[in-house]
């Protein structure tokens, strides 16, 4: 399918496209971060049409929490096979038990905040120079002056006062030995533009951002599903409801949304009118207003 | 729906954060979750109502200095079109950031205090918007609510504006008296203001032309990477940068100068008929040539500007100083060479727009400078064409970006236009023996005087047809004479020049040379270019005698150029397919004393040939009674 050549979906495509030309060009070995989620999703889609016939030249890389849900990793396998692309798992567990991470304290913890250590030894095993992430400047205040090219120094950090400025389409990915840089092709995308534009370009996604019913309970105004690494509380009950999922991370704080849309129209329907962001279902975003920032500086995604 | 890309800026309290919520707000682009969280946040602050500005601030940095320091972007949508603020702060330490938000913009929106009228810092937003080629400027004339909703405090400010404007060349400048806080005109038409019957600034915004910075013309492929997926293909991938490509056009590869034509436009969903500007593609080539990133291929009628030595416009942005003389990397399009500034013209006073002399420019300086590359550049004026015309100069050592800049030109040596002609440009090692056989015999020869006839008119005037049917009459009587027009010179000697303003330049000045070439051999030559520029024309007129360049201005007015359209470019300039068309986008500065002056409109050519040959008579250039 081809889009209008006037439409603002068309322009999006072919910016992020002109972006990981631009990574694949400055860079000699770029990975490109797979979550399973739409816009890891959307990102590996548009890394595919950006090199074709050529495959993609980066190599796809998943922080894996080990706390996933079965459809996820089964997606990402058929999704890595398709496409003839190289897969590389950097496990969290494996972090925990080399004793680089800890997991946090309580029942059921998340291991959100523990993928940034795996990320950074992943991108120092690899000898990674750049890593695409699906990033988008509309989901978080603290991402909204995230550059395209954000420069990070050899302890993977983010410095926000000292970012390159970045005008027209000249991107600077000039960098020391041992630095890095993440990269942000979706940058100006908005959570509708990208189910817009998987509608429009009908892209294959995972049965969990479809309405089905499974099992959640309500904690702290967030709907977590029934798994192996999530257990219920003192006093709470699994309940069987009609949900679906906006993002899809870490399985014991991704939040599902009640739900009936069941197509890619009537997820666009829903999140035109829905008034909560998309960040507003995740567990982990609630705990301060700058909350993301501080995680950002530290080097997560 | 499409794309509007703008920047916002105004001084620290003006309204802008509050213009912006407000936005966000009124279109729905605001989630209860946000919502709830500024609620939160003016609540700890001790405010009494929900402070919109706090959607918009980002870093925690900022938000306990209460500012905004970098640019953010913002984005939302209406059923017609999708938006994208670069929010920029306005203090002058900023400057920076301003240049950055304005450099991808279509539009700017400058915000006015009513209370405070035009400031310098209004003006400096609008100095910086005209100097980054933004198309459009819209002033927005903020808490109405606060003077009263008053038309004449609306109209003072915006006839001050509109006087200042009117010397940094605004093309498009719109006014709207708006309250951020209320809402007035924002995205509901305000009850307050009844005698404000323009639109509001939603409604602006979602109406205002975009694309109309692009370049449709000159086609320009800066290649990015190359796709070798197997020994059988070789795709050239990259962004056009303007114009557009067709499978099966002639092309030429910079800087190899070697030719082919296009094979195929690829994209992943197959091959297209044509690429435009903006679009990603892969072009395949019919032959095998070794082109690699930084590469650009270009049409061979069409090429862009070449040049080792640039003058530009440059804003420097790094805290450490420019060290004149230092190496730096410049980056342009896909290209990166070495390069230093050779030359610090001058920098601008951003407020008063002054000149002043420096030695090197501190961060958020802005000034002329002369830039020497290694390695040649392929490039347009900036003010022809953002992609091209750009560049950055990246520190070596630290890797910052230390400036951003604009290109203005290959740097000339100035020409001495009040000389008769001797003082030009030369070659270097070139001495000037003078010529073999004086002009007066050659004269003596051929029975009249040398001359340069110099036809000069809007496209579509009559020169062409005029000058030829002069020609034939002067060839027919035993004249020595010879014609040079755009067309002709364009296929050959100026093969490799565009349509930019300073290609035009140098296809005048070249022009000019041959023609005054022909002069020397005893010609009457009869050149016929629309040559737009005053300037040019009078270079033109310095390389021969005085009393032997005769300007002939042919006068049709542009309605009737436009109805004649001989070639159809009006046309398709008015569809906006050709960007700089003279007397439609790009000026016509009519000659302000020609020796003849010709008019057409329902006149026979006959008649003017007659009127042209007895003003060639009267100033001795034929003879008499002939
Ligand atoms: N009365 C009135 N106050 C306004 C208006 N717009 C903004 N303000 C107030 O002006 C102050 C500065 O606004 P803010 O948006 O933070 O300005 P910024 O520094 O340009 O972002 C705040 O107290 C706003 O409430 C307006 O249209 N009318």
């Amino acid at each position: 399918m081809s889009l209008d050549p006037r439409s603002h979906l068309h322009l999006l495509e072919s910016e992020s496209i002109f972006v990981m030309r631009e990574v694949a060009a400055q860079f000699e070995r770029p990975i490109l971060l797979f979550s399973g989620g739409k816009d890891s999703i959307l990102m590996v889609h548009l890394a595919a049409k950006a090199f074709a016939p050529a495959k993609i030249p980066f190599l796809l890389v998943h922080i894996d929490t080990g706390h996933n849900f079965p459809e996820t990793l089964e997606y990402r396998d058929w999704l890595v096979a398709k496409h003839g692309a190289q897969l590389h798992v950097g496990s969290v567990q494996a972090s925990i038990d080399a004793g680089r991470s800890t997991e946090e304290p309580g029942p059921y913890p998340s291991r959100n905040r523990l993928q940034t250590v795996t990320l950074l030894d992943t991108v120092a095993e690899l000898k990674a120079d750049a890593a695409l992430g699906g990033g988008r400047r509309d989901e978080e205040k603290a991402r909204a002056k995230e550059r395209f090219f954000s420069h990070r120094d050899r302890f993977g950090q983010w410095d926000p006062k000292n970012q390159r400025p970045e005008l027209w389409n000249l991107f600077n990915g000039r960098k020391n030995p041992g630095e890095h840089f993440r990269v942000f092709p979706l940058s100006n995308w908005t959570e509708m533009d990208v189910w817009q534009y998987i509608a429009a370009e009908d892209v294959p996604m995972p049965s969990l951002y479809f309405s089905h019913r499974r099992e959640v309970v309500l904690r702290d105004g967030t709907l977590l599903a029934k798994s192996p690494h999530n257990g219920l509380l003192d006093g709470e009950e699994w309940e069987e409801m009609t949900i679906r999922f906006r993002t899809i991370g870490d399985a014991t704080c991704t939040g599902a949304t009640l739900s009936t849309a069941s197509t890619l129209e009537e997820i666009i329907a829903e999140v035109a009118a829905s008034r909560v962001t998309e960040r507003g279902g995740r567990h982990d975003d609630k705990h301060s207003e700058a909350a993301m920032e501080d995680r950002k500086k530290q080097g997560y995604f | 729906m499409d794309l509007l890309r703008f920047s916002t800026a105004g001084s620290v309290d003006d309204g802008k954060s509050t213009l912006i919520g407000r936005l966000l707000y009124d279109t729905k682009s605001i989630f209860e979750d946000q919502l709830e969280a500024v609620e939160d946040a003016s609540r700890r602050r001790g405010e009494g109502y929900v402070n919109l500005a706090l959607l918009t601030d980002g870093l925690r940095a900022e938000r306990e200095q209460n500012i905004t320091i970098d640019v953010a972007y913002r984005y939302f949508a209406t059923p017609k079109r999708k938006f994208i603020i670069a929010d920029t702060p306005g203090h002058i330490q900023y400057t920076r950031n301003m240049v950055t938000g304005a450099s991808t913009a279509e539009l700017a929106i400058i915000l006015i205090d009513a209370r405070n009228g035009v400031l310098t810092q209004s003006k400096r937003h609008g100095f910086i918007s005209s100097l980054l080629g933004i198309p459009h400027i819209l002033v927005a004339i903020n808490k109405m609510d606060l003077v009263d909703w008053s038309e004449e405090v609306y109209d003072r400010i915006s006839a001050e504006y509109t006087s200042f404007a009117e010397k940094l060349g605004v093309d498009d400048m719109t006014f709207i008296p708006i309250s951020a806080l209320k809402g007035d005109n924002v995205v509901d038409k305000s009850a307050n203001m009844p005698w404000y019957d323009g639109s509001t600034l939603l409604h602006y915004l979602e109406h205002v032309n975009v694309g109309a910075h692009r370049n449709l013309v000159d086609f320009r492929f800066p290649v990015q990477y190359v796709l070798r997926p197997h020994q059988d293909y070789r795709g050239y991938a990259g962004r056009v940068a303007s114009g557009s490509v067709r499978p099966g056009e002639e092309i030429v590869v910079l800087p190899s100068g070697r030719r082919s034509r296009i094979a195929s436009v690829d994209t992943a969903d197959g091959s297209v008929a044509e690429a435009s500007a903006g679009d990603s593609v892969a072009l395949t080539l019919e032959d095998e040539l070794d082109i690699s990133r930084g590469d650009m291929i270009v049409r061979p009628l069409n090429l862009p500007s070449v040049g080792q030595e640039l003058d530009a416009t440059i804003c420097w942005t790094s805290e450490e100083p420019m060290k004149p003389g230092t190496q730096y990397w410049v980056r342009q399009t896909t290209r990166e060479v070495r390069g230093f500034i050779s030359k610090v013209v001058y920098r601008i006073d951003v407020d008063t727009l002054h000149r002043e002399e420096v030695e090197a420019f501190e961060l958020n300086d802005i000034g002329r400078v002369h830039l020497t590359a290694a390695k040649p550049l392929f490039f347009d004026r900036y003010q022809l064409n953002r992609e091209t015309g750009s560049f950055i100069l990246i520190d070596p050592h630290t890797n910052a970006t230390v400036a951003v800049g604009m290109i203005r030109g290959n740097v000339r040596h100035e020409v001495d236009l009040r000389g008769d002609g001797e003082e030009r440009q030369t070659s270097p090692d070139v001495v000037w023996e003078g010529w073999n056989i004086a002009l007066a015999e050659r004269e003596e020869r051929n029975g009249h005087k040398a001359a340069v006839l110099w036809f000069t008119g809007l496209p579509g005037s009559g020169k062409s047809t005029i000058a030829r049917a002069v020609e034939s009459r002067l060839f027919g009587s035993g004249g020595q004479t010879m014609l040079l027009d755009g067309d002709q010179v364009r296929h050959g000697l100026n093969g490799d020049l565009g349509f930019s303003d300073q290609d035009r330049e140098e296809n005048i000045r070249r022009v000019g040379e041959v023609a005054a070439l022909f002069y020397r051999q005893g010609c009457v030559v009869l050149c016929t270019f629309v040559s737009p520029f005053r300037q040019d024309r009078d270079r033109a007129r310095a390389l021969v005698q005085e009393g032997r360049f005769v300007e002939v201005f042919v006068d049709t007015p542009l309605e009737e150029c436009e109805r004649r359209d001989p070639k159809g470019l009006y046309a398709r300039a008015r569809k906006g397919e050709i960007a700089h068309m003279t007397g439609i986008s790009s000026p016509y500065e009519e000659p302000a004393r020609p020796e003849i002056r010709v008019q057409t409109v329902g006149r026979a050519v006959d008649t003017i040939v007659e009127e042209i040959v007895e003003a060639l008579r009267a100033r001795g250039i034929l003879p008499a009674g002939d």
